[in-house]
């Protein structure tokens, strides 16, 4: 199977170990990400207004170079799956947007939403199945107590991602049981780490990056997992963390057996 | 049209948020990870569109502590999207000439070696034009 691949800017740069062990990964559960040519960053936010146009376009010619190849667009990190899936839902479903892009575009067939966008970890669900990957597992990690860091961007909202029931996710849960781990339920694994805030209002993002940390560690996780660069490093701010915050993918490489050809 | 009037109808354009369709349950502010740092709390936002008093909302703090995480909306039971509604009057703020809350100038001062790209795109889409 073969996906168009949109990796995102931070990915190619300080994530790029969440980029390289996705790849590996894909190859190992043998699944292609076919890397969009040319493609542009998506702004990291999805852009609210209404009359928000110019902003969207990014999004808008990755969608369609996958629709050109027919193939399903996969993204890794939670912000480009956010926004790609919201702009992707407005070129389907608010006429005027769709119109507007259209028009900023001049494609030879108008771009309408055709594309089908997937998280990696939607992949793993959805395409794969837990089941397929558990079988694949070579290094298991028995015994490993993690709490999935699932955050804003990957679930909310809800009726516009389609990703999991946004109050109550499980998608990550069953993925750390599926590579051989336990995972840990705490209450503020859907609670914002302060996203963008962080950058002027630093003590904001920890305070709440605090509570996050603490609440993972006080439900007894000794390591935490996320899909997001900026999740990652609002977390790794938390002046009260002890445990290690590590890429989804990270985990999933070294179960798989393949992290080391990476590293 | 009277110049407020005016300003109530864009900040209801832009966001695509009906304010009387909120019944003031609360559930927003009860959500909202920025309640504390926030002058106008979330469930407060209808209101101040709703009495026309637009020049209040986008001179208030709010505008730089919500996150747009969509906890607010995710919660509302009547479909009312206060994060937009606080998008949409920082928007008004930023759109307008030399109305910014990042400066490029800022930057340098406030990266560190760790610091994702996706920080600052996200940063700037929100706060400035």
């Amino acid at each position: 199977m073969k996906y168009s691949y949109y990796p995102g800017c931070t990915l190619r740069t300080k994530a790029k170990d969440l980029d390289d062990y996705a790849r590996a990964s894909a190859k190992a559960l043998g699944f292609e990400l076919e890397e969009i040519e040319d493609w542009q960053c998506c702004g990291g936010v999805y852009p609210l207004g209404t009359d928000e146009i110019a902003t969207k376009l990014s999004c808008v010619r990755a969608l369609n170079a996958a629709k050109e190849k027919e193939q399903e667009l996969v993204t890794v990190c939670s912000a480009c799956h956010h926004v790609m899936k919201r702009v992707n839902d407005d070129m389907k479903n608010v006429e005027d947007i769709c119109t507007r892009a259209n028009n900023y575009m001049e494609l030879d067939e108008p771009y309408k939403g055709e594309t089908n966008v997937l998280h990696f970890l939607e992949v793993l669900r959805d395409k794969v199945g837990f089941d397929e990957l558990k079988k694949k597992v070579v290094n298991p990690l028995t015994g490993k107590k993690i709490g999935a860091y699932y955050g804003c961007l990957l679930l909310r909202p809800g009726k516009v991602l389609n990703f999991d029931n946004p109050e109550n996710p499980k998608i990550m849960e069953d993925f750390i049981r599926a590579i051989g781990a336990e995972p840990v339920i705490y209450p503020y694994r859907n609670e914002c780490c302060g996203g963008y805030i962080s950058l002027k209002e630093k003590e904001m993002a920890e305070n709440m990056c605090d509570k996050i940390t603490e609440s993972a560690e006080g439900f007894g996780a000794d390591m935490l997992i996320t899909a997001c660069p900026l999740c990652m490093y609002n977390l790794n701010k938390s002046s009260r963390r002890e445990i290690p915050v590590v890429y989804f993918t990270e985990i999933l490489a070294e179960a798989l057996g393949v992290k080391e050809v990476q590293a | 049209m009277s110049a407020k009037k005016k300003q109530a109808e864009l900040i209801e354009e832009i966001s695509g948020v009906n304010p009387l369709k909120c019944m003031k349950c609360g559930k927003c502010s009860a959500s909202c990870p920025s309640y504390n740092e926030m002058d106008i709390k979330p469930h407060q936002f209808v209101s101040y569109v709703i009495n026309e008093d637009v020049e209040s909302l986008v001179n208030s703090a709010s505008l730089w502590k919500c996150l747009s995480c969509f906890a607010c909306v995710e919660r509302c039971p009547r479909d009312v999207k206060p994060g937009k509604l606080i998008d949409a009057a920082r928007q008004m703020v930023v759109r307008q000439k030399e109305q910014t809350y990042l400066s490029p100038d800022e930057i340098p001062e406030l990266l560190d070696p760790e610091l994702p790209q996706q920080l600052l795109v996200s940063a700037f889409r929100r706060y400035r034009r």
